[in-house]
C-alpha cells in the first residue's frame, strides 16, 4: 500500500519536472527567436538591390570607382573585365579606401593591402575582398548588392566581360 | 535620548553587511589598497550618474550624437555628469583589474576563497562588458569603429562566431538594432547583474571569516588574531577612501572632458582605428597571429588558466603572504622582466623581420600553430627552469608563470595604446 502511494507521488513529481523543463525550453526558444537578427527594412519592402553602375566605356581599364549608395567598389581590370567588391575589409570590417597613387586598397585599421582584383597583398587580412555579382546588359553595368560572395582569392572566372559587338 | 537611538539604527544598517568585529591586521592599507571598496564606490557613482544620463540620452543612430551634444552644451552640469560617468567607468575597469592582481599576489584566492575568485572573475567580465556596451552609445567615430572591429573579431570564432556577431549587432553591421541592443544591455541587464552578484561577492568574504590576514614571509599563520570593532575602525577608513576618491574624480572631471569625435560615418574608417583600450592587447595579438589563434585559442586558454588557478594551485599555506615567500618575490620579478623583454622583442622581431618579408594572407600553420606551440614550449621551459634553479615549490612557480602571462598581456596592451600610430605602424610616442 505504502509502496503504491510513493510511486504515484514520484510519478507526479517526475511529470512536474518534465513539464517545467518543457516550459523552460519554450521560454528559451522564445527569447532566442525574439533576438533573431531583424530583417532590414529594405528587404521587407522588397526593395531592389540591383544598382545601375553606368555605361561600360565610362570605366577606364585599370581603374576603381566607389559607389557610396551600394557600399561597393567597381574595378575594371587591365583586360577590360569588371569586378564589384565590397568595401569592407575581410580582416575586421573596416571600410577600405582605394589609394589611387599606390594603385591598391589600404586598410587604415591594421594596414592590410589589396590589389586591383581584391587579392591580399599584405596580411593580416585572411581573404580577398568579398564580391557582388556583376551583369552587363546593353553596354550597362549592373551590380546586385543583395548577396555577398566570399572567396579566398582572385580567379579568372570572377571577372565579367562586356560582349564584343 | 531619541537622537542616540537614531544613530544606533544607522549604525546597524552600516553593519548589516559585515561582522561587528574584524581582524585588526586586515585594516592595513598595504593589504587591500582599498581597491575592492573603491570599485564598489565607483559602481555606485556609475549607477547614479547613469540614471541621470538616461534622461538625456536618445538610443537611435539619428538622435544619439545630437543628444550627447545637447547634454554637453545645454543641460546644466551635463558635460560634468558625462565626464564623471566616463572616467569612473574607465577607473572601474582598471582598478578591478588591480584588485584581481592584489587578491592573487596576497594569496587571497586559496581555499576557502576559491569560489569567490571565480565570482570575482565573472564580475570583472560584467564590468568590461558594461564599459564596452557603453562605449558605442555616443555614436561618434571612435565609438562606431571600435565596436565594428571588436565585434568583427567574433567572426573568427569557429562555428558559432558569425552567428553570435549577427545576434549582438542585430544585423550585418552596426546600426539601429545594435544601438538598441547595447543600450538595453548597458542600462538594464548588466547593472542588474552587478547589483545582484556584488552582494554575493561580499557575502562570500563573511563566509570566509573576513579578508585574508596578512603576514610577513617568516611568520606562522596565527591561530588567534586580534579583533577590533568594525565601527568605527573599518567604517571610518571606508568612508575616508570613498570621500577622497569622489573628490579626486570630481576634480579630474572638471579638468578633462570625455572624448567626443565627429558623428559616426560608416563610409570612413579613421586612421588609426583602435579598439577600447582594454581590448588593445587583443588587437595587438591580431597583428601577429592568425585570427583563429589571436581571437579564439589564446584568449580562451588565458581565461581557462585564470579560472583554474586556485584549483590547480591548492597549497594554501602561503595565503596572506605577499608573493608567497621571499623566493617567490624574486621569481615574480624575474618573470616580469622576462615577460617585458620577450613581448617587446617578439613584437619588434615580427614587425621588422618576419612580417616585412611575408606577402599574402596569413596561414594557420606559420602564423598560428607554430608560434603558439613555440610560446607553450617557452612557458613550459620557463616553468621547469625556474623551478629547478630556485628549488621552488609549486605555488611559487605557478605564481611566476601567472606573472609571465599577466605582464605580457599588460605589455601588449601598452604597445597597442601608446606605440601604434597611423596605419597601426609602430612609433615612439602616443
Amino acid at each position: 500500500m505504502e509502496q503504491q502511494t510513493y510511486s504515484r507521488r514520484s510519478f507526479l513529481n517526475k511529470l512536474w519536472l518534465l513539464l517545467s523543463t518543457l516550459a523552460l525550453a519554450e521560454i528559451i526558444a522564445l527569447i532566442i527567436a525574439f533576438f533573431r537578427p531583424r530583417k532590414s527594412k529594405a528587404a521587407i519592402a522588397g526593395q531592389d538591390t540591383i544598382i545601375e553602375a553606368g555605361r561600360v566605356d565610362s570605366f577606364e581599364p585599370g581603374s576603381v570607382s566607389a559607389f557610396v549608395r551600394g557600399k561597393f567598389y567597381l574595378a575594371r581590370l587591365e583586360d577590360g573585365g569588371f569586378l564589384a567588391m565590397s568595401r569592407t575589409c575581410t580582416h575586421l570590417s573596416c571600410t577600405v579606401p582605394w589609394v589611387s597613387g599606390e594603385n591598391k586598397f589600404i586598410c587604415p585599421c591594421h594596414s592590410s593591402e589589396f590589389d586591383l582584383r581584391g587579392d591580399v597583398l599584405k596580411a593580416p587580412a585572411p581573404r580577398a575582398l568579398d564580391l557582388y555579382a556583376v551583369s552587363i546588359e546593353n553596354d550597362r553595368v549592373r551590380v546586385d548588392t543583395g548577396k555577398l560572395i566570399k572567396r579566398s582569392g582572385f580567379s579568372a572566372d570572377q571577372a565579367v566581360y562586356p560582349k564584343i559587338t | 535620548m531619541e537622537q542616540y537611538d537614531q544613530r544606533k539604527y544607522f549604525r546597524n544598517l552600516l553593519l548589516h553587511f559585515r561582522p561587528s568585529e574584524v581582524p585588526e591586521r586586515t585594516l592595513r592599507l598595504s593589504l587591500t589598497w582599498g581597491l575592492g571598496g573603491i570599485a564598489t564606490v565607483l559602481v555606485f557613482l556609475l549607477i547614479s550618474t547613469g540614471l541621470l544620463l538616461k534622461f538625456a540620452y536618445e538610443p537611435s543612430p539619428l538622435g544619439a550624437y545630437s543628444s550627447i551634444q545637447y547634454l554637453e552644451r545645454q543641460i546644466p552640469f551635463g558635460q560634468l555628469l558625462r565626464n564623471i560617468h566616463r572616467w569612473s567607468g574607465n577607473c572601474l575597469v582598471f582598478l578591478s583589474f588591480l584588485h584581481l592582481l592584489r587578491v592573487f599576489y596576497s594569496g587571497a584566492h586559496f581555499s576557502p576563497r576559491q569560489w569567490n575568485w571565480v565570482i570575482g572573475l565573472g564580475l570583472f567580465a560584467a564590468v568590461v562588458l558594461s564599459n564596452f556596451t557603453g562605449y558605442l552609445l555616443p555614436w561618434d567615430q571612435i565609438a562606431y569603429w571600435a565596436i565594428t572591429i571588436s565585434t568583427s573579431m567574433l567572426d573568427y570564432l569557429p562555428g558559432l562566431g558569425p552567428g553570435i556577431k549577427q545576434w549582438i549587432l542585430g544585423g550585418a553591421e552596426p546600426g539601429p538594432a545594435t544601438l538598441l541592443n547595447f543600450y538595453a544591455l548597458h542600462t538594464a541587464i548588466l547593472p542588474a547583474i552587478l547589483i545582484f552578484v556584488l552582494p554575493f561577492h561580499f557575502w562570500r568574504i563573511r563566509k570566509a571569516n573576513g579578508l585574508v590576514v596578512p603576514r610577513s614571509p617568516e611568520e606562522e599563520a596565527a591561530t588567534k588574531v586580534k579583533m577590533v570593532n568594525t565601527m568605527p575602525h573599518l567604517i571610518v577608513r571606508e568612508v575616508t577612501t570613498a570621500v577622497v576618491l569622489i573628490a579626486a574624480l570630481l576634480v579630474f572631471s572638471m579638468l578633462v572632458n570625455a572624448p567626443l569625435t565627429e558623428q559616426a560615418n560608416p563610409g570612413l574608417s579613421p586612421n588609426p582605428t583602435k579598439a577600447p583600450w582594454y581590448f588593445m592587447g587583443l588587437q595587438e595579438l591580431l597583428m601577429h597571429f592568425h585570427p583563429v589563434f589571436s581571437v579564439f585559442v589564446i584568449p580562451l586558454t588565458l581565461t581557462a588558466v585564470m579560472i583554474a588557478v586556485p584549483f590547480i594551485d591548492r597549497d594554501s599555506t602561503a595565503s596572506g603572504i605577499w608573493f608567497r615567500s621571499r623566493k617567490g618575490r624574486k621569481m615574480a620579478l624575474i618573470a616580469a622582466v622576462v615577460a617585458i623583454a620577450m613581448t617587446v622583442g617578439g613584437v619588434l622581431l615580427n614587425e621588422y623581420l618576419v612580417a616585412a618579408d611575408a606577402a599574402g594572407p596569413p596561414n594557420v600553420m606559420n602564423n598560428g600553430l607554430l608560434p603558439f606551440a613555440a610560446i607553450l614550449v617557452f612557458c613550459g621551459g620557463f616553468y621547469a627552469t625556474l623551478k629547478s634553479v630556485f628549488k621552488a615549490n609549486q605555488t611559487e612557480t605557478i605564481q611566476a608563470l601567472f606573472t609571465l602571462l599577466v605582464i605580457s598581456f599588460i605589455a601588449l596592451t601598452t604597445i597597442g595604446v601608446w606605440f601604434r600610430g597611423p596605419g597601426m605602424q609602430l612609433m615612439w610616442a602616443g
